[in-house]
Formats: C-alpha cells, sequence, structure tokens
C-alpha cells in the first residue's frame, strides 16, 4: 500500500492543514526549515540514523547522521552570523554536489539567511547577473570556482564575505575568509531563527524569453508541500535509502535533494559524480538505493545503453521511481517498465511552484507520457490562449494552468514584481507551458508556450545567450533557439551573422561554443551554429526567433506579415 | 599515439575547462567526466575539438562518457578512427 493510498480519495478531502498536522508545522512558534530538516528528526529519536551517505568521484565516501547534520549546520549558522551575515541576507552556495552544500543550506536557514544556491558550472556572467541582482552579501565556494568568482567581485559592492570551504594554506584574499565545516568547533547549541511562515528562505533563479533571469523567492512554508509531496509522490518511508540525482543549483535539488527528503527523515544518498551507466547502476547497488528520483535525460541515455547492461548489477532494491524535468516519454516509462520491473513516475512542476503540482501516483494507473494529474491540495486546468477561460473540452490544447495559494508558490521574482504580476490572467497562475486534459482527467504535456529553451530538464534563456554571442568579436548578430535532441529533448542552436572581416569555419564555431560555455554555462552552449548572412527580421528590426525555431522542429512558421524581407 | 598528442589533449582540457588558479592538474589518467571537469554538455565542444585537430568523424554512439572519461581512454578512442 502507498503512502497515499487512493489518489481520488485524497484529492475530495485534502487540505494542506493535514500536511502541517503530520509535519507538526509551527510547533512551539517553529516555522524554519532548516528547524525541520535537522533538530526536528533528533528530537523524534532519530539523531543516530544516517541522513546522509555522500561518495565522490574518486570514491571518498562520508556520512553524517541527523545529529551530525544538525551540529554541522549549527556550526555554519553561527558561522555566517559572527561574520557579520544577518537575517534576510542572500547567501549563495556555489559549489559542486559536496556536503557542505546540503548542509550548508540548512545552516543558512537556521540562522535566518536566504539561501541562494547557483550551478557550480555557471560561469562568470551567468554568476555575476544572479549576485549582481540578489544583491547577494556572502557566498560559500569550493577553491575550485573561487577563480569565477575573483574576477567579478570588484563589480559586487554588497558581496563582502567570499567563504572558501576547502581552502588550502593560500593566504586569503580581500573579502576571503577560510572554513572547513568539519574541522571548525562543533557548536551544538545554536538559536535557530524563530522565522514567521511567510518570512523568505530560498532565491531560486530561472530563465524567460526576456530580459535577465527572474529570481523566485520561495518561503519558510514551502516545506508544508515539499514534505507531503515528498511522502505521497516519493513514497518515501523510514526505512527508504533516496537518491535524487538532481543538483541543488537548481529548484530540485533544494525542494526534494534536501528540504523534502529530510523532512520526511529519510536516509538519502549523494554521487558527486558526472553521469555513467555503469557508475550509476553501480551505486545503486552499492547502496541499495529504494526510491530514485531522476530525470528524462538520464533515462533516455540509460536506454541507449540497452537492456543487457542493467542484468549485469542486481538493482532489486529499487522499490519506486520517479522523474523530472521535461515530459517523460511514453517509450521511457515502457522500457524502464522492462529494465527495471516498474515505470518511472512523471511528476511535473517548476521554479516557480516549488514542489509538484501535476504528477502520477503510486496505485493511480499510469497513461504512459502523461504528466498525470493535480495533486490534492491543487486546483490545475488549462486555459484558453485568447480568453484565458478554462478549457472544458477533453483533448484541446491551452495554457497550463494553477489557482494561486498552495504553500510552496513563489511570492515574488525578487526585484521585478512587475514580471511576477504577469504569471496572473483571471485568477490563475500561468505556467507558461501548454497541455491538454483527457476525459480522465489526466495531463499530457505539449510544449512551452515561450521561446526558453528546456534542455535536459533546465531552462535557458535565449536573450541571455543571445546577448552573451553579441560580446563575442566576431558576431554581428544572433539568435538562439531550441532544436530538437533525442536525449535532451532540446539543445541549444544558434544562427549567427558574422561581422565583416570575420569568416565562418570549424574553428570560429568552435571558438564561439567555448565563449558562451565560458561565459554562461554548458548548457546555454549552443551545441550547433548555422552561420547566416542575416536574421530575419520584423518590419521594427525585431528578430524572428520563432520562425527559426519553427524550422528546426518542422513546424508551420505561421504569421509572416510582418517579416522585413517578404 | 605520441606524448604530443597526449600533451595537445591534456593543454586544451586545461586551457579550456579548466580555471588558471583552480589547483585542479590534470594527467592523462585524470578523470574528466567523473570529476565532472567535462560535464555532458561540454563533451560536444571537445568531441569537436579532437575531430579538427585529428581529421576524424566520431560517431555519436562511441561518444561516450566512458570513452572521454580521461585522456588515456580518449587516445584509445581516437586510435579506432586513426587507423588505416
Amino acid at each position: 500500500m502507498s503512502n497515499i493510498g487512493s489518489y481520488e480519495e485524497r484529492y475530495k478531502t485534502f487540505k494542506w492543514k493535514q500536511s502541517e498536522e503530520q509535519l507538526e508545522y509551527g510547533k512551539n512558534g517553529m516555522y524554519n526549515i532548516g528547524y525541520y530538516c535537522s533538530d526536528c528528526i533528533c528530537e523524534k529519536g532519530n539523531g543516530k540514523k544516517l541522513g546522509l551517505i555522500w561518495e565522490g568521484f574518486t570514491g571518498e565516501v562520508k556520512k553524517f547522521t541527523y545529529d551530525d547534520i544538525r551540529v554541522h549546520s549549527n556550526t555554519i549558522a553561527k558561522f555566517l552570523q559572527d561574520n557579520g551575515i544577518g537575517m534576510g541576507d542572500r547567501v549563495c552556495l556555489f559549489m559542486d554536489k559536496v556536503p557542505e552544500l546540503y548542509i550548508g543550506f540548512i545552516g543558512i536557514l537556521k540562522m535566518g539567511g536566504i539561501a541562494q544556491p547557483l550551478f557550480s558550472a555557471f560561469g562568470e556572467e551567468a554568476l555575476f547577473t544572479r549576485l549582481d541582482d540578489a544583491q547577494t552579501k556572502a557566498i560559500m565556494v569550493q577553491k575550485k570556482h573561487l577563480p569565477k568568482v575573483r574576477r567579478i567581485k570588484n563589480k559586487l559592492p554588497n558581496l563582502t564575505k567570499i567563504i572558501v570551504i576547502d581552502a588550502d594554506n593560500t593566504q586569503p584574499q580581500v573579502n576571503e575568509i577560510h572554513f572547513c565545516m568539519e574541522k571548525t568547533q562543533r557548536v551544538d547549541k545554536f538559536d535557530i531563527m524563530k522565522v514567521g511562515p511567510e518570512v523568505p528562505s530560498v532565491l531560486h533563479y530561472t530563465s524567460g524569453t526576456t530580459g535577465k533571469p527572474k529570481g523566485a523567492q520561495h518561503v519558510h512554508s514551502s516545506i508544508i508541500a515539499q514534505y507531503i509531496t515528498s511522502k505521497w509522490v516519493l513514497d518515501l518511508r523510514s526505512d527508504d535509502i533516496y537518491w535524487c540525482t538532481a543538483d541543488p543549483g537548481w529548484v530540485t535539488g533544494t525542494s526534494y535533494g534536501i528540504i523534502g527528503a529530510w523532512a520526511n527523515g529519510v536516509t538519502q544518498v549523494v554521487l558527486d559524480a558526472g553521469f555513467g551507466t555503469e557508475k550509476w547502476y553501480a551505486f545503486i547497488q552499492k547502496y541499495k538505493v529504494t526510491m530514485w528520483y531522476s530525470a528524462p535525460t538520464v533515462i533516455r541515455l540509460l536506454m541507449k545503453e540497452g537492456l543487457e547492461v542493467v542484468k549485469k548489477y542486481d538493482l532489486s532494491s529499487l522499490r519506486h521511481l520517479a522523474s523530472v524535468g521535461e515530459p517523460l516519454n511514453a517509450e521511457a516509462v515502457i522500457w524502464s517498465e522492462k529494465a527495471f520491473g516498474k515505470p518511472f513516475y512523471d511528476t511535473y512542476w517548476q521554479t516557480e511552484t516549488g514542489a509538484m503540482v501535476i504528477t502520477n501516483y503510486p496505485g493511480m494507473k499510469i497513461k504512459p507520457g502523461s504528466m498525470g494529474k493535480p495533486f490534492p491540495g491543487i486546483i490545475a486546468t488549462v486555459l484558453n490562449t485568447k480568453t484565458h477561460e478554462p478549457i472544458t473540452t477533453p483533448g484541446v490544447v491551452g495554457l497550463i494552468a494553477l489557482k494561486p495559494g498552495w504553500p510552496s508558490m513563489m511570492r515574488t521574482y525578487w526585484n521585478n514584481k512587475v514580471t511576477y504580476d504577469g504569471k496572473f490572467k483571471n485568477g490563475w497562475y500561468i505556467c507558461g507551458d501548454r497541455a491538454s486534459i483527457d476525459n480522465e482527467g489526466y495531463f499530457w504535456f505539449v510544449g512551452r508556450d515561450d521561446d526558453v529553451i528546456n534542455t535536459a530538464g533546465h531552462l535557458v534563456g535565449p536573450f541571455e545567450i543571445e546577448s552573451a554571442l553579441l560580446e563575442h568579436k566576431a558576431v554581428a548578430e544572433s539568435a538562439a533557439v531550441g532544436k530538437p535532441d533525442p536525449v535532451n529533448m532540446e539543445v541549444v542552436k544558434a544562427f549567427i551573422a558574422l561581422k565583416p572581416g570575420f569568416e565562418q569555419s570549424d574553428d570560429m564555431e568552435l571558438d564561439i561554443m567555448n565563449f558562451i560555455r565560458k561565459k554562461l554555462s554548458p548548457l546555454a552552449m549552443p551545441q550547433e551554429i548555422e552561420f547566416v548572412p542575416s536574421l530575419p527580421k520584423t518590419r521594427s528590426g525585431k528578430i524572428m526567433r520563432r520562425l527559426l525555431r519553427a524550422k528546426e522542429w518542422g513546424e508551420e512558421i505561421g504569421d509572416t506579415s510582418t517579416l522585413e524581407n517578404d | 599515439m605520441s606524448d604530443d598528442v597526449k600533451k595537445m589533449i591534456i593543454d586544451y582540457v586545461k586551457k579550456e575547462y579548466l580555471e588558471e588558479d583552480s589547483g585542479v592538474d590534470v594527467n592523462e589518467n585524470t578523470k574528466l567526466i567523473s570529476s565532472g571537469i567535462v560535464d555532458s554538455f561540454s563533451m560536444v565542444s571537445l568531441k569537436m575539438f579532437l575531430e579538427k585537430k585529428f581529421q576524424v568523424k566520431i560517431p555519436d554512439d562511441k561518444a561516450t562518457p566512458e570513452a572521454f572519461d580521461s585522456v588515456n581512454n580518449i587516445i584509445n578512442l581516437l586510435k579506432d578512427f586513426t587507423k588505416s
């Protein structure tokens, strides 16, 4: 029997209050996520239970009990306080998937700071944009990523504390502090900041079609949704060994790789290593992983390697599988049943929603390729694209929309209320994706409703790529679009017109690719560049990205009446 | 393949995928993909570099994370495509 039991029954009767009661949220006036992910578990008698088993790419293993997590996060919280970081200050976590990332996140929340995790592969410009927008006061960083911070720190007057978590004996530069979590005097008792449930907790940046990335600001009471969705969708149980493969630089890695996992008191395993089919199977076998939350891109990579390699490993510990990031195609669900004897359950949500909103549930019939149904407590529909009224006819495509008010919904975009307000129409929150609903209430994903590129489950903004491309000495104008990819769903393709005096070549293509990779991130790097004499524009001079994208997807080009040269 | 080839690939990886003063060293056995020095997206640019430099075409199904996980692995891969 699954934790959720009957989905239909839960959907009829569930109130968020029930999750609060199970979590004992608000007891003794405590609403801080940091408490519920560490001290609270220890108070329930599970201090000696392992909360984190971490393995690095060299095979090094570190284990942390819930009491270790409690004490180490206290230590980090006090260290931050002692260094002048206070309530509401933004503290960036910029590191690989090392223990300090997971425990540091809890430490920041415990002292009332706002955790701002950023993907460690971000280049200096992507990093600068996000730190500048958030007016980040401190950054916790690994030595290997420190050079990127050093190159931009002089342009960031608010960034006054650069905390290097694995420094060697070298002399720190201005504003740098060396800190070693495991060698610093352990802080057994720390007065966790008694924040209110609506106090900001986490700032995750996400990309849009236009403008700079936006910081989705979440609050401490998001844990109400993250806790219960982990329990009912991921079906987490006290004896689970849970592996969430997402990087906490992205929202899945914090909502379900930290908060949901630890609020439920499970043992989670983390592999800080790049993808490798056999390595990942061996990891599941070694730690007897029972619940695995991963991504369609990973599943498709595993599919490429075939079923024979699966048989080399004992994966019988796997009890439940789920996936997030982009639509899970029906073939992947069917393959998973062949490979592991059970399907991957697709889950749909986004940075802004903070937790799963439309998903498949253990015990509920899966329709391969479907997103599933709304989580209990979530009212979801699809809206007519013009009238923004709910579509009542099954199978008709519209905009996915949610009734605001669930606990983990972002409260605003940082410094950008206008864009936040623009996400609502007729009292609905518009997700920015298109789908249809069938006659049994299952949602079926169709695609994005804008030009944002979803590559391997990560959203990349074309504007950010195009702006960076223009900084390359040879680029006169450019457009970035998503092109279909069998593994990553989409990858970035750039159309580039070169300045006079520059000629297209393989060297030029590679140079531009590496330029973007280092400036923004590997995800933003065009996997293909097409050199063109000029780009299609409207009569007012705006590049018609839509045309280029349609060409890549083999779609109808649509209305070209505003095209400059038609 | 010669030591020059090995050095050329190591130098390229250092120049393109590592920060100058990151304190991370690379030799022919250093894990490139597992360690995160080169991620799956960046493999595309590394593959393109190798194809250009050695005038070969590496099929996508051979460009696996394992095949790119060290300079030695890459050299073994290249040997398959440079044999006459």
